[in-house]
């Protein structure tokens, strides 16, 4: 396609609506506009100049604003669907079977749909990534598209532009001075655009000042910042920059850290308060009896010698012992560990006594720890308890008769004892449960009487770390900066034209914030007594008593 | 026309830039979790634990031959069905040159012996007391296999129960020439 050659003889790109040299509007639609369309300058949007190859067309795909437009609402409306049912990050279910079996049971054959369409763990399917991608893309070729062209045309300005320029602007003026000497006049006009803080460049009796140019790239800078919050967002993916796990940990127990390699922490102890005060009303009301002072978790943090390989734990070295409360995490190395929830008085050791089931005497008591369980407890030489089988966390028994447990967590506790007692020195088997003792070989003479149990409380942490911080605060500074400048300044812009027999023609023009440009015309027109101007956009009527006003004054 | 050209590959390069950094982001992203993960073809991680039968076992010392790192726990109904195989299996490979290591996730050593026992199985097992195996595997769901070649890197990770013919065609790509 070939360029578009204004009257003036410069050349411009296909598309282009107005002369970037002369200001001569260039289209039919410009030619019929009382006032042009300033948008972007006239210039032409690159896309919309040439569409052949392939690439082009890809290009010009992104470039489209109603493309863009539509990205976003996609996004938008595909974003609330996913909240609209708990993602699978929040679903207490072991493995994938049982994170889908959840949304049917729980949300029936919506959930199901739900799951399936992979609304359920939205933020890792594949498609939303893509259409954030391709938003992004979006943002990026529109504003070089659009950006680029822009840029070359208000660095490029001439100061003298044509008439057909002129009288299209919004407002306009044209006449002789008011009153006095008009041979200076346009010295005057530049000492007080000058004095208002206005960039004047003059070719002879041709003046343009101009102020505040920079405005016109808000937008870009705006999305020069959404651009590198987004790349700050993926960067999340990549291993090494993002972590945020949970753990739960018990007291007494050490634990490897996830996501925090060669880390250990062991849970020394979870503490719980409460104030100590009598009940409200409002408290009762609520059936709340205490309010939470404290949530603290005393923990030891350990490192692995630095050769060492996972699993080893047999040199652990110290790193620190503190106290995690909420609002006070434990930092190190740019990780850092909150509290965020605890389990209080879980099962930790139960007790029975070998007793006589006639007599009730007991021979001796047996403290089985659950997460240690032994082979044997000897009470003494003639008596002793085997434990035979454990079942931590016990949920029936299957097709086959045996007991079954559910998870590793001793929720529910049920075992199989073997008593070796003085009267029975081969031992008498009993299988004993919370609230349930089966004897399967008959009627025994010993039981294993419950005496007691010994609790442990559990604190669940999470362990961050984000080393995008800098990007996402470096990119919504600049999108706020881009926001601001365009928003709060405005590009304005005067010519002014001075011909041989005195006449002067005005025209200016700003993006934003036309009460602000007519009050420095309304400042240079009565300093330079320039002839009054008129806005036409203002009702028809207005502009033609224009005339009739200036006489007056 | 020279600028057309221009025109053309300042797109096409912008574009390609935009493509590869997305696809490179959505593609790790489904092959690498936020820590990252292991893949067919990595270097299985070096880790040594403790064995039931009180002995250290570290991996790298089975450099030159096979090994199957299978994870598990007692109330793990799929992880006790493909047991047996397995160690039917380990019997009929551990001539060839391929081991079996089983990591339990953490339980006592009572549960853990007592549980083999009754399955009447025998090959060698160890306990991730502190999970940080499990942590450097990546294992969420069990059972997990991890198949590691003679020199040491993953030939296959398999989640999930494994049916015996699965296990002999793994086992079969990770016996030494």
């Amino acid at each position: 396609m070939k360029n578009v050659v204004c009257v003036c003889g410069h050349e411009n790109p296909v598309g282009t609506k107005i002369c970037a040299n002369c200001g001569r509007p260039l289209t039919e639609e410009a030619k019929s506009q009382k006032v042009l369309d300033m948008k972007y300058d006239g210039s032409a949007i690159r896309s919309k100049t040439y569409n052949k190859s392939i690439i082009d067309k890809v290009w010009n795909f992104f470039s489209s604003v109603k493309v863009g437009v539509a990205l976003i609402i996609i996004t938008l409306v595909v974003s609330s669907i996913g909240t609209i049912l708990k993602q699978e990050a929040f679903v207490e279910a072991g493995n994938e079977a049982g994170r889908a079996a959840f949304y049917e049971e729980s949300y029936g054959s919506f959930g199901k749909l739900y799951y399936n369409l992979g609304f359920s763990d939205l933020y890792n399917q594949i498609w939303y990534l893509v259409l954030v991608a391709m938003l992004g893309i979006s943002i990026i070729v529109a504003s070089i598209d659009r950006g680029i062209p822009l840029h070359k045309s208000l660095k490029n300005q001439r100061v003298r532009r044509h008439e057909s320029f002129m009288k299209r602007q919004r407002v306009i003026a044209e006449g002789t001075v008011t009153t006095g000497d008009s041979s200076n006049t346009i010295d005057a006009v530049e000492e007080k655009m000058k004095k208002l803080n206005y960039k004047v460049r003059r070719e002879g009796k041709a003046l343009l000042a101009e102020k505040g140019r920079f405005s016109r790239y808000g937008p870009y800078i705006n999305h020069l910042g959404l651009i590198i919050f987004l790349v700050g967002v993926l960067l999340h993916k990549f291993p090494g920059i993002y972590v945020d796990e949970s753990m739960w940990i018990r007291e007494g127990e050490t634990r490897a850290i996830p996501g925090m390699d060669g880390y250990f922490l062991e849970n020394k102890e979870f503490i719980f308060e409460t104030h100590d005060n009598d009940p409200t009303t409002a408290q009762i009301q609520q059936g709340v009896n205490a309010v939470a002072k404290n949530y603290q978790t005393d923990i030891v943090l350990y490192k692995q010698a630095d050769d060492a390989v996972p699993g080893q734990t047999d040199q652990l070295e110290v790193v620190k012992e503190y106290s995690i409360r909420v609002n006070h995490p434990l930092e190190h190395d740019g990780y850092a560990l909150y509290q965020m929830d605890f389990r209080l008085n879980e099962l930790k050791e139960m007790s029975f006594q070998l007793t006589n089931k006639d007599t009730g005497v007991s021979l001796g008591e047996v403290a089985i720890d659950l997460r240690n369980p032994k082979k044997e407890y000897i009470i003494d030489e003639n008596i002793k308890v085997e434990l035979m089988e454990y079942y931590p966390d016990f949920s029936g028994f299957n097709n086959e008769g045996a007991p079954q447990t559910l998870s590793p967590n001793p929720n529910n506790p049920a075992f199989i004892f073997n008593m070796i007692t003085p009267e029975h020195p081969d031992g008498e088997i009993s299988f004993v449960a919370i609230q349930q003792t089966v004897e399967p070989t008959g009627d025994n003479t010993y039981k294993m009487a419950f005496s007691g149990i010994d609790t442990v409380n559990m604190s669940g942490l999470t362990i961050r770390m984000d080393k995008t911080i800098p990007i996402l605060f470096v990119g919504g500074f600049i999108f706020l900066l881009g926001l601001a400048i365009g928003s709060y300044w405005n590009h304005r812009r005067i010519w002014i034209e001075q011909f041989e027999n005195g006449r002067i023609r005005l025209a200016a023009h700003t993006n934003k914030n036309w009460f602000s440009i007519k009050k420095d015309l309304d400042a240079i027109t009565e300093y330079a007594h320039l002839p009054q101007y008129i806005d036409q956009l203002d009702d028809e009527k207005e502009t033609e008593n224009d005339e009739d006003k200036k006489e007056e004054s | 026309m020279d600028k057309k050209r221009k025109r053309s590959i300042i797109r096409g390069v912008i574009l390609a830039v935009l493509v590869i950094a997305i696809g490179f982001t959505v593609y790790s992203s489904f092959t690498k979790d936020k820590v990252e993960l292991l893949t067919e073809g990595d270097t299985a991680p070096d880790f040594e634990l403790v064995g039931l039968d009180g002995k250290k076992h570290r991996l790298s010392d089975y450099r030159g031959e096979g090994v199957m790192l299978n994870f598990w726990g007692t109330w793990c109904e799929p992880c006790k069905r493909e047991m047996p195989a397995m160690d039917r299996q380990y019997d009929v490979f551990k001539d060839q040159g391929v081991n079996l290591l089983t990591i339990n996730i953490a339980q006592s050593e009572f549960e853990v012996q007592n549980f083999l026992n009754n399955l009447g199985v025998d090959f060698p097992t160890v306990i991730d007391k502190t999970r940080d195996v499990m942590t450097a595997y990546n294992v969420i769901d069990l059972p997990a296999s991890i198949f590691i070649d003679p020199n040491g890197k993953v030939v296959k990770i398999k989640t999930g129960e494994m049916k015996e013919a699965d296990i002999i065609s793994h086992m079969e790509m990770i016996k030494p020439e």
